[in-house]
């Protein structure tokens, strides 16, 4: 270790820094409580009279010392034999002061171990030697990930019951280390303890002289504690709206980043701006000019904008991204389990949406990582989900900034599970179709839309076909233009050959590339609509958001026509050769394979081209058309 | 432009920014929710521990006060309650929105009745007194100190029917009693109150238990992570005003108020803040071994507690 690190004593007083919180996780009976309370006695930490108090606990109960019994305070525990739910018990070292929050091993109390862990800056995983990696060790693992704990120390306990035997400490050290480094969490240190006779706390022990060290107390005290996301994007979710008085207060806690006076905010998803012009506090020496991550402030605007609770503020040029659909790695804590199609309350921050389970992609098998797709999570289960909300939230993945990355689910009055956000795949939503310019003025035209479609003798319209790629799509578009225009009907095809090759030639397939292409192929389409052709557009166009906003620009010429085919029968097709190469891995975000598809929810038609012919299909079309767009007296 | 000073005194400045791993698209490989990991946050000195404590107890004052309309704070009197109001009074900037309700057991000490008097209305307080009822009403088989107090329990229960409350908030602490340090931040309690440790809702990052049906209410603790130094130093910090009986006199003081009855004072010379805080780091005595309550039988607190003491 390096010598710099350490050098400059510090002069504070170490009771006023800020504790650093340990959880203890492990699997049951491996012995967490027992090391708690020995790490107590041994760091001076207990209160007078707790060892003699434990002593007649211990002899009462016709027990040897029972040094778990420090932390069974509660009656219940006692008699059941095991802890079941969240202490916190504080100690402290030369470097520091410490809080234990003393998580349980039993299978059942999933909800208590997150509880602890999610406050909590680092973990002592707990892991018997003679037993080795169990199912809550595991278990444990995962959710410490989940959590993004990623300060981890791992005791292997019980070492006296091994007789302090090196090839055994190693054995399990690298069982552990294996499955720890499949979740990314590398350990700081594993050490071999034997916590009922306090072999490897606070200090070394003679009976391992194989082992050189660090003491499990030395291990934590290099631990560096997790410092708040200064540097990272401001975040800012309005917790409320004061009017106590004259000032009109916009209060919250800032989750990451910086604000000061004068700052232009921008609001999600209002998409409105205003500067800060002050920021308030209550018994504070002198005006407070800024203010950062961590802290809970009150800011009062220049402009009286609408703000309410859940929106959030950040700057504009780096917003959080805006979604109503994402996906989401879960662990699910409800007594009922999580299923497709089920609404349940988000809170994201201060917001708070009625989310749909769109889709369960897979269930997470803890034991070895494995996945299997599922149409429900149960109880202390994780999984992957994509969730929907009605209306646009503000987020960040968490992988960018876990504090807009995360949130919690609500069934009934009950939190019943915890997620981490993940864009992978979709497109942030923040406007694109805005008018960049201010000094924009439509022009007003004298041929009016009926007008053009007397002298064309049909209506004109967007004919939006969506589906997967080799579902038929533009096959149908180019037979059924061809059929039109044999009528004598002002019909076109706008498909990728004609738009990915000019208009849109600066885009890629990225979500983000996707979604503004959509939106190209929307505006044209609808262009060429008011100029009275039938436009029969054929884009896979798989998210939701994208065609509804193309239907958002000329909502009563749209028509989405869901062009129909199972991905299998696609992939037998594959008229392209695209899905051998996608599921080769030779083209990334692959729709359907790599990449959701969003199914429309009612498209003003639907074509299944799995069970129709060619022909078939062609005539359903024809025949929506000529209903939908025919003039009367004509058809 | 002259520099912006930060909300509280700056100590050094953050290290230099770490990178942000962007989500990689590209891959089916890259696990998207595995990244966010070791530097990717710098350290920044703008905020010690007494801060951090002030601001998350701010954040659990204003969901409390957005999530309830009917919302009452107890006011013991004590060093903590008075901690409370003034953590209100930072969240509100200056105002206390809700009621600050005493159940009188009739038996503190004078110099707490005085204290009440002068800060009352000094504080502005919607200040709800309301009188406990006479121990035999109280169940007989509780241990007597602990039936006495009690008698708080039901003078509670009664406000809390009365007001209608869905919510109140009580400074209890995680590290004065062992069944407190099982508690959550926003603790459903029963229909009658009480409270169902053996099946507690999960409370993580910062969310809070909110829906709750009918009947029940929820205790709001925004002191549950403070220890009893921090009280003092954050006491000492801002100048919060107390009872004088935590002053020593005498050779002696008291370190928790309660009923003059069932709460001993403790030996100690330490009649300034500063002295007690001193007399803090080093004691290994118990802040509650002056409350009878407590002790008189292993689970005589527990019990009380379940039954919804605060």
């Amino acid at each position: 270790m390096s010598t710099a690190l350490s050098s400059a004593p510090d002069a504070r007083p170490h009771v006023d820094i800020a504790p650093m919180k340990l959880v203890i996780v492990g699997h049951v009976d491996h012995g967490k409580s027992t090391l708690i309370g020995r790490l107590l006695h041994d760091t001076g930490s207990l209160p007078e009279g707790k060892v003699e108090a434990v002593r007649a606990m211990s002899e009462r109960r016709g027990m040897p010392m029972e040094w778990a019994f420090v932390l069974d305070a509660l009656q219940a525990e006692r008699d059941q034999g095991i802890t079941i739910d969240t202490t916190q018990i504080f100690f402290k070292t030369e470097r520091r002061p410490y809080v234990i929050i003393d998580a349980p091993g039993h299978k059942e109390f999933l909800k208590n171990m997150v509880s602890g862990a999610a406050s909590a800056d680092a973990a002592i995983l707990v892991v018997d030697a003679k037993d080795g990696v169990q199912e809550q060790t595991r278990r444990h693992g995962y959710i410490l990930h989940l959590l993004g704990l990623d300060r981890v120390v791992v005791a292997v306990n019980k070492m006296d019951l091994v007789d302090h035997d090196e090839a055994r400490f190693r054995q399990v050290a690298e069982d552990v280390r294996h499955y720890l480094a499949g979740m990314g969490i590398v350990p700081a240190h594993i050490l071999p303890v034997s916590a009922r006779h306090g072999d490897g706390l606070a200090t070394l022990s003679d009976r391992m002289p194989w082992f050189e060290g660090p003491s499990l107390l030395q291990a934590l005290d290099e631990l560096q504690a997790k410092p708040l996301p200064v540097e990272l994007p401001l975040r800012f979710p309005i917790q409320d709206v004061y009017k106590f008085d004259e000032r009109r207060i916009l209060a919250g806690r800032i989750e990451s980043g910086r604000i000061a006076v004068g700052d232009t905010l921008l609001f999600n998803p209002t998409n409105t701006t205003a500067r800060v012009r002050s920021i308030e506090a209550w018994a504070v020496d002198g005006p407070v000019m800024s203010a950062s991550a961590g802290q809970s402030i009150g800011i009062t605007l220049d402009d009286q904008l609408f703000v309410e609770r859940g929106h959030v503020a950040s700057h504009r040029a780096e917003p959080p991204v805006e979604t109503n659909v994402f996906r989401a790695r879960i662990f699910w804590l409800g007594r009922a389990p999580l299923e497709t199609g089920r609404r349940y309350k988000l809170k994201l921050a201060t917001m708070e949406h009625t989310v749909e389970v769109q889709a369960i992609e897979r269930v997470i098998d803890v034991a070895d990582l494995s996945q299997r797709p599922a149409d429900r999570i149960e109880r202390n289960e994780v999984g992957e989900i994509i969730l929907r909300a009605r209306a646009k939230l503000a987020v960040d993945p968490f992988v960018d900034n876990p504090r807009l990355g995360r949130f919690v689910l609500i069934d009934g009055y009950d939190m019943a599970g915890g997620g981490l956000v993940s864009m992978d795949g979709f497109p942030d939503q923040r406007a694109r179709n805005e008018p960049t310019s201010q000094n924009i003025t439509a022009v007003e035209h004298r041929v009016t839309t009926n007008a053009r479609w007397q002298a064309n003798g049909h209506k004109s319209g967007v004919l939006w076909l969506t589906g997967l790629s080799g579902a038929g799509k533009s096959t149908l578009a180019v037979e059924l233009e061809q059929a039109l225009f044999r009528k004598g009907w002002q019909a076109y095809v706008l498909d990728g050959d004609n738009i990915r090759f000019g208009l849109s030639a600066d885009l890629g397939f990225a979500p983000e590339d996707r979604a503004e292409n959509i939106r190209r192929v929307g505006e044209v389409a609808a262009l060429f609509a008011r100029a009275g052709t039938l436009v029969i557009t054929a884009f896979i166009s798989p998210y939701r958001e994208d065609r509804d906003r193309a239907r958002s620009v000329a909502p009563e010429l749209f028509h989405e026509v869901y062009v129909k085919a199972d991905l299998e029968v696609c992939e037998t097709r594959d008229p392209k050769g695209l899905y051998k190469k996608a599921r080769k891995g030779e083209i990334s975000e692959f729709t359907g394979i790599s990449a959701p598809y969003e199914a429309p929810v009612s498209a003003e038609l639907e074509v299944d081209t799995g069970s129709l012919s060619l022909a078939e299909s062609v005539e359903r079309l024809l025949g929506y058309v000529e209903a939908n767009f025919g003039l009367n007296g004509r058809e | 432009m002259a520099e912006p000073t930060p909300i509280r005194p700056a100590g050094a400045e953050p290290h230099a920014a770490g990178s942000i791993a962007k989500p990689r698209f590209d891959s089916a490989a890259a696990d998207p929710y595995l990244a966010a990991r070791s530097n990717h946050f710098v350290s920044d000195a703008a905020m010690n521990h007494l801060d951090a404590l002030e601001a998350q107890s701010v954040y659990i004052l204003r969901e409390a006060f957005n999530k309830f309309d009917r919302l009452g704070m107890l006011w013991s009197l004590g060093k903590d309650s008075n901690v409370m109001l003034w953590l209100a009074k930072k969240a509100f900037f200056g105002h206390i929105p809700f009621p600050a309700m005493f159940c009188d057991t009739g038996k503190k000490f004078p110099e707490m009745y005085a204290f009440q008097e002068r800060y009352a209305v000094e504080w502005g307080l919607n200040f709800v007194r309301r009188d406990c009822p006479p121990i035999e009403e109280i169940d007989p088989t509780l241990p007597p100190a602990a039936r006495s107090a009690a008698r708080k329990t039901e003078a509670l229960k009664r406000l809390i029917a009365e007001l209608d409350l869905q919510a109140v908030i009580a400074g209890i602490r995680r590290d004065e009693e062992a069944t407190r340090a099982k508690e959550r931040v926003f603790s459903p309690r029963g229909e009658n109150a009480e409270w169902d440790f053996r099946d507690q809702p999960p409370e993580f990052w910062d969310q809070f238990k909110t829906d709750f049906a009918p009947g029940t209410h929820i205790r709001v603790h925004p002191l549950l992570h403070w220890t009893e130094l921090d009280i003092w130093l954050y006491i000492q910090r801002e100048g919060i005003p107390l009872v004088p009986l935590y002053f020593s006199r005498d050779g002696k003081r008291y370190r928790s108020l309660g009923d003059m009855d069932i709460t001993n004072p403790i030996k100690s010379d330490a009649d300034t803040v500063e002295k007690i805080i001193a007399e803090l780091r080093v004691t290994k005595v118990a802040e509650r071994s002056g409350r009878a309550m407590d002790h008189e039988s292993e689970d005589a607190f527990e019990r009380l507690r379940s039954a919804g003491y605060m």
